[in-house]
């Protein structure tokens, strides 16, 4: 399975031309605001886009926007919340498979029982992460993933994040820490003004 | 009992009431009486000037004339609704607000006409022209609140909707809470309306009838029809411009477009 992308552009950045196979990380390093959180939007669908996007041969054009982020899942630095509590956020049929990943990114035992203003920045961002892993998507994009977590908790999302490429998950990381692109990456690349290149 | 006819004196004296606020807004210096002064004569200049086109379509009877003036009513209308909201569509708040004021409107009192009040022939302009001009009043009300709870609630909720969009759900159902809360807002002013009548106010048709010489009871129940009209308008209201303004802020790929709206946040 390739996430293959080709001429992906909107006004501001791109083009971008690239390629992930199954199994593969490509981190994307650079400064803010230089285009890379805008970048997997426009993976996921959520922005205005021209371009060739396919999965697994499966063109994005011909395939329904809902379906194509089920395959796709894209996890902001801050996910949103639609209800008050934690536990309106995961389907009850999964509550096993997210407690299990709640425990291994190192998540309290209680966390779904709480409220969404109870969570600080990092349990946010690492339930985003479960939210996003349950719906067990082929690719993932995911946005400063340990940009609110102590060094402990960064492993252990690291640790996971190997976990699905192991079983041939694609995935494309954004991150200021370029010490961690290097820990998790095959390829590491550079945004800069809006393009992608080598580091 | 016949209806105690009004004379310009008795007017002038009612009016007196007015001059008393003025007096007393520049006694207190509340700096209200350049306003009250305009108010109040916009007020019985519009009025007057509605009286004599009523009475002269009315005396015309005739559809076109009728269609005329609740078209123009319905424009005025969905310009309000338009014009409420901070946030606009681009291409214009209008694209929602006339297809649903001229909906909910139209439904709601051709459905009285032909089922309820059943006048002869079913578009006479004394029933017609004062039916759509009340049921227009609570249309915009639910209108322009609900309208307004979209357009300026949207931004705000944007990362709750696109967390839903992540997740592969349909833009119906992301969007759904803050449609859901529109509509619930749109809906207050009719539900206010319809718990405090006869304990806290009695309203307006109802007493205006009462006044002009009709057995309270009958006034009683043209006024529950009333109120389940101004229901039913506003509830269309509500979800057309809810629904409306929600579809118009999505598009086929089921992105939420906030590049679609503008004017402050």
């Amino acid at each position: 399975m390739t996430l293959s992308i080709e001429g992906l552009r909107n006004a501001l950045v791109g083009p971008f031309d690239l390629r992930v196979e199954a199994g593969r990380c490509t981190a994307i390093v650079g400064a803010s605001g230089s285009g890379k959180s805008l970048f997997l939007r426009m993976v996921a669908d959520l922005d205005v886009n021209e371009g060739a996007v396919s999965l697994a041969g499966d063109d994005r054009a011909a395939i329904s926007a809902p379906a194509w982020r089920r395959r796709v899942g894209l996890v902001p630095a801050q996910p949103g919340w639609w209800g008050e509590s934690v536990a309106e956020h995961f389907d009850a049929d999964l509550r096993t498979r997210a407690a299990e990943l709640a425990d291994a990114l190192r998540l309290p035992a209680d966390i779904f029982a709480r409220q969404i203003f109870q969570l600080s920045t990092g349990e946010r961002q690492r339930l985003g992460l479960i939210r996003a892993m349950l719906a067990d998507p082929d690719v993932l994009l995911l946005d400063e993933p340990t940009g609110s977590l102590d060094p402990e908790a960064t492993l252990a999302v690291e640790a996971l994040l190997r976990e699905r490429l192991e079983a041939g998950v694609v995935a494309i990381v954004v991150t200021h820490d370029t010490a961690q692109a290097a820990r998790l990456a095959h390829t590491v690349l550079r945004m800069e003004a809006g393009r992608l290149a080598p580091l | 009992m016949n209806p105690i006819s009004l004379h310009p004196l008795d007017l002038a004296i009612a009016a007196s009431l007015v001059v008393v606020d003025i007096l007393l807004s520049v006694f207190l210096r509340l700096g209200l009486h350049r306003q009250l002064l305009i108010s109040a004569g916009r007020m019985v200049l519009q009025l007057t000037a509605v009286g004599y086109v009523l009475r002269y379509v009315f005396a015309l009877d005739s559809p076109a004339a009728t269609g005329a003036i609740v078209l123009v009513m319905i424009l005025v209308a969905a310009y309000e609704v338009a014009a409420r909201p901070s946030r606009k569509l681009r291409g214009g708040n209008f694209l929602v607000s006339i297809p649903t004021v001229a909906g909910a409107t139209v439904l709601t009192s051709v459905f009285a006409l032909v089922t309820a009040i059943r006048p002869a022939p079913w578009f006479d302009p004394h029933y017609a022209i004062p039916l759509v001009g009340i049921i227009l009043g609570s249309v915009l009300n639910a209108g322009s609140i609900s309208l307004g709870g979209i357009l300026d609630g949207v931004t705000g909720a944007q990362a709750s909707i696109e967390a839903r969009l992540m997740l592969g759900e349909r833009w119906r159902v992301a969007i759904g809470p803050l449609v859901r809360q529109s509509i619930r807002r749109g809906m207050v002013p009719v539900l206010n309306q319809m718990i405090a009548a006869g304990i806290i106010t009695l309203p307006g048709i109802m007493t205006g009838q009462i006044l002009a010489g009709l057995d309270p009871v009958e006034a009683v129940k043209y006024q529950v029809l009333l109120m389940f009209l101004l229901s039913g308008g506003s509830c269309l209201a509500a979800i057309g411009t809810a629904y409306g303004a929600a579809s118009l802020l999505t598009d086929g790929r089921e992105r939420l477009r906030l590049d679609r709206l503008t004017g402050p946040k």
